[in-house]
C-alpha cells in the first residue's frame, strides 16, 4: 500500500469516526421512521394486529367527512394566516426600522414574545382570555361599547379566534428577518428615488418591496410549512370543535394514532399532509428560483 | 424632521399592535398574584395592589410542579449538549477532513430538514415502546435530539468553513492527531457558532410539547408545558394556578431571550441563507 492511498484510508476512517453519532441518531431516528411511516400508511396496524391493507386507508380517507372537513380547514389556516403574517411583518418592520436602535430591538422582542414563549403559553393564556363567561375580551367589548362574543364556544366565531391567536405567534420571526434584510438596503437607493420625486408608498413599492422579495419568499415558504402543521392550538385552545370548525390534518392524527390507536390510517393521513406539503413548497421554491434569476 | 400626521397614526397603530402582543402576558402575570376572587372581580383589577403569592405556593404544594421544572430543564439542557457535541463533531469532518462519500452523506441528512416531523411520529413512537423507552428520559432526549441535529450539522459546517484550514495543517505538522485538533483547536474556534446553536436548540427541545405529550404517560415524567397544560383538562379548571403555571413556564424563555437577543436574530437570520 503506497503512502496516499494510506493516507486517504486514514481520512475516510477519522471521516466516519467523527459523523458516526450523527449517523447513527439520523438513521434509527429519522430515516428508518420514514420508511416505517410509507410502509404502515398501507397496512391496517392497530395495538396488536397488522394486516396488508393496500390502498384501503387511502380509499378510506377519500371518503371520511372529518378527514375532509380538517384537509380544508388546513388549507384555510395557511390561506388566511400566511398573507397575514406576510403584510403585517413587513408592514411593522418597515416602521420600527426607521426608528432608533434601541427601539426596534424592543418592538422586535415584543412580537418575538409569543413565540419564544411556546404555543402552549400563549394557548393557555388566551382561552382564558377568551372564555365568554369570565374572560377580559367579552369584557373589552362590552365596555366599548360592542355585543360580546361565544369566542372558542361557537362554529362561527371559533376559527378567527384560533386563527389570530395563531398570527400572534408567527410573525415575530419574519418581523426580525424583514428589520435584518432593510438594513442591508443602501440609502442611496432611496436618496436615488426621492430625486425622482418618490413619495413614500411610492418608494415603499419600488425601492423596499423588489429589493426584500427573497426575504419575503423564504418567509413564505417557512410560514407555509409550518401552518400546515399547526397542532398545539387546536388541542389546547379547542379540541378541534365546536363541530370540527378548528380541526387540522394534524389534530386528527394525533386523534386517529394516540387515542383510537389507528396507527396506519393515521400513518396515511402522514402520507397525505406530507404529499400535499411536498406539492405546495415546490411550486413556492420555483417561484423563489425564478425571482432570484 | 418635518412632522407628518400619516407618520404619526402609522407609529401609533404599531404601538397599539405591541400592546395587543403583550397584553396576554401582562394579563396572565398580574393574574397569577391575585386571589381566586379578584381573578374574576368585575370591574376587572388591572395592577393588583396587594399581590398575593397564593397561586404559586399552591402550584407547588399541589402538583409536581418541581419535578416538571426539573424534568424540562434535565431534558432540554441533555439535547443541547448531545446536540451541540454530535453536530460539532459531525460539522468539522464535513468541513475539514476528506472522506468517501462525504457530500452524499451530508446532502441526506439536510434533506431530512425537509422531513416533516408529523409524519415520523406514529413510527418513532412504535419504535420506543419496542426499545422500552416509552416513559422514559431516553426517550424524550434521543428522538428530539435527532430531529435537531440535521440543522446543527448543517451550520456547525457552515461555520467550519470560515476557519482557515492552514491552523488545523500547522497542527497536523506539529503531530496533533485528529481527535486531539478537534479537542484543542476546533472546540476554541467554533464557541461564537456553538453558543447560537445551544441557545437555538434548548428553546426548542423546551418548547417541543407534541413530542413530548406522546412519549410522557406518568405525572411524574411530565415536562413544565406538558404539566401546566395538564392543569387545563382537569375538571375545575383552577384559573389561577394554570397562570401561574404559564409564567413559571415562560420565564425561562423570556430570560434566555433577553440575555441572548443578538443570538436570536443571528441564528434566525443565519439560517435563513439559502446556500
Amino acid at each position: 500500500m503506497n503512502k496516499s492511498m494510506y493516507a486517504q484510508l486514514k481520512s475516510n476512517i477519522t471521516g466516519y469516526m467523527f459523523i458516526l453519532p450523527a449517523l447513527l441518531l439520523f438513521l434509527v431516528f429519522l430515516v428508518y421512521p420514514a420508511f416505517e411511516a410509507v410502509r404502515i400508511s398501507f397496512y391496517q396496524v392497530s395495538l396488536n394486529v397488522s394486516r396488508f391493507a393496500g390502498f384501503g386507508n387511502f380509499i378510506a380517507l377519500a371518503s371520511d367527512g372529518t378527514f375532509r372537513i380538517a384537509f380544508i380547514n388546513t388549507f384555510k389556516y395557511v390561506l388566511v394566516i400566511v398573507p397575514l403574517t406576510v403584510a403585517f411583518s413587513i408592514f411593522v418592520a418597515v416602521r420600527i426600522s426607521e426608528m432608533n436602535g434601541k427601539l426596534t430591538a424592543l418592538y422586535r422582542g415584543i412580537f418575538y414574545l409569543p413565540h419564544i414563549t411556546s404555543a402552549v403559553t400563549i394557548s393557555l393564556i388566551w382561552s382564558w382570555i377568551y372564555n365568554p363567561v369570565i374572560g377580559i375580551a367579552n369584557y373589552l367589548l362590552t365596555w366599548i361599547g360592542l355585543p360580546a362574543q361565544a369566542w372558542l364556544s361557537s362554529p362561527d366565531t371559533a376559527f378567527q379566534s384560533v386563527a389570530f391567536v395563531i398570527l400572534t405567534a408567527s410573525v415575530g420571526q419574519p418581523i426580525i428577518l424583514y428589520t435584518a434584510a432593510l438594513g442591508g438596503i443602501s440609502r442611496e437607493f432611496y436618496e436615488a428615488a426621492e430625486i425622482d420625486g418618490a413619495g413614500k408608498w411610492r418608494k415603499f413599492a419600488s425601492v423596499t418591496w423588489p429589493l426584500v422579495k427573497s426575504t419575503t419568499l423564504y418567509i413564505l415558504v417557512i410560514t407555509t410549512i409550518s401552518v400546515f402543521q399547526i397542532f398545539v392550538y387546536i388541542q389546547i385552545l379547542t379540541k378541534g370543535g365546536p363541530t370540527n370548525s378548528t380541526t387540522t390534518i394534524i389534530y386528527e392524527l394525533y386523534l386517529m394514532a394516540f387515542t383510537n390507536h389507528n396507527y396506519g390510517y393515521a400513518s396515511a393521513m402522514g402520507v397525505v399532509l406530507f404529499l400535499v406539503v411536498g406539492i405546495v413548497s415546490y411550486f413556492q421554491f420555483k417561484m423563489v428560483t425564478n425571482a432570484e434569476t | 424632521m418635518k412632522f407628518r400626521t400619516g407618520d404619526f397614526l402609522l407609529h401609533t397603530l404599531v404601538a397599539v399592535c405591541a400592546v395587543v402582543w403583550l397584553f396576554p402576558f401582562y394579563w396572565a402575570l398580574v393574574s397569577s398574584f391575585k386571589t381566586e376572587q379578584q381573578m374574576f372581580q368585575i370591574p376587572p383589577i388591572w395592577f393588583p395592589l396587594d399581590p398575593t403569592l397564593f397561586n404559586y405556593t399552591d402550584l407547588i404544594q399541589r402538583t409536581n410542579v418541581v419535578l416538571w421544572t426539573f424534568n424540562s430543564f434535565f431534558v432540554s439542557l441533555a439535547v443541547t449538549f448531545l446536540v451541540c457535541l454530535i453536530g460539532c463533531l459531525a460539522g468539522y469532518a464535513f468541513a475539514k477532513i476528506g472522506f468517501k462519500g462525504r457530500e452524499v452523506v451530508f446532502y441526506a441528512m439536510i434533506a431530512t430538514m425537509m422531513l416533516p416531523k408529523y409524519v415520523l411520529l406514529v413510527p418513532l413512537f412504535r419504535l420506543m415502546k419496542e426499545f422500552g423507552w416509552f416513559d422514559t428520559y431516553v426517550g424524550l432526549i434521543l428522538p428530539e435530539a435527532a430531529s435537531a441535529l440535521p440543522f446543527a450539522v448543517f451550520l456547525m459546517r457552515q461555520f467550519m468553513y470560515t476557519i482557515p484550514s492552514e491552523l488545523f495543517d500547522a497542527a497536523r505538522v506539529d503531530g496533533c492527531t485528529e481527535f486531539g485538533i478537534f479537542a484543542r483547536i476546533v472546540t476554541a474556534l467554533t464557541k461564537p457558532a456553538l453558543a447560537a446553536l445551544a441557545i437555538f436548540t434548548f428553546v426548542r427541545a423546551w418548547n417541543d410539547y407534541m413530542w413530548q405529550l406522546i412519549i410522557v404517560n406518568s405525572d411524574r415524567m411530565k415536562t413544565l408545558p406538558l404539566g401546566i397544560a395538564g392543569l387545563q383538562l382537569e375538571n375545575v379548571v383552577v384559573y389561577g394556578r394554570v397562570m401561574a403555571g404559564t409564567m413559571l413556564s415562560a420565564l425561562p424563555m423570556i430570560l434566555v431571550f433577553v440575555a441572548f437577543q443578538k443570538y436570536f436574530t443571528r441564528g434566525i437570520t443565519l439560517g435563513a441563507v439559502k446556500g
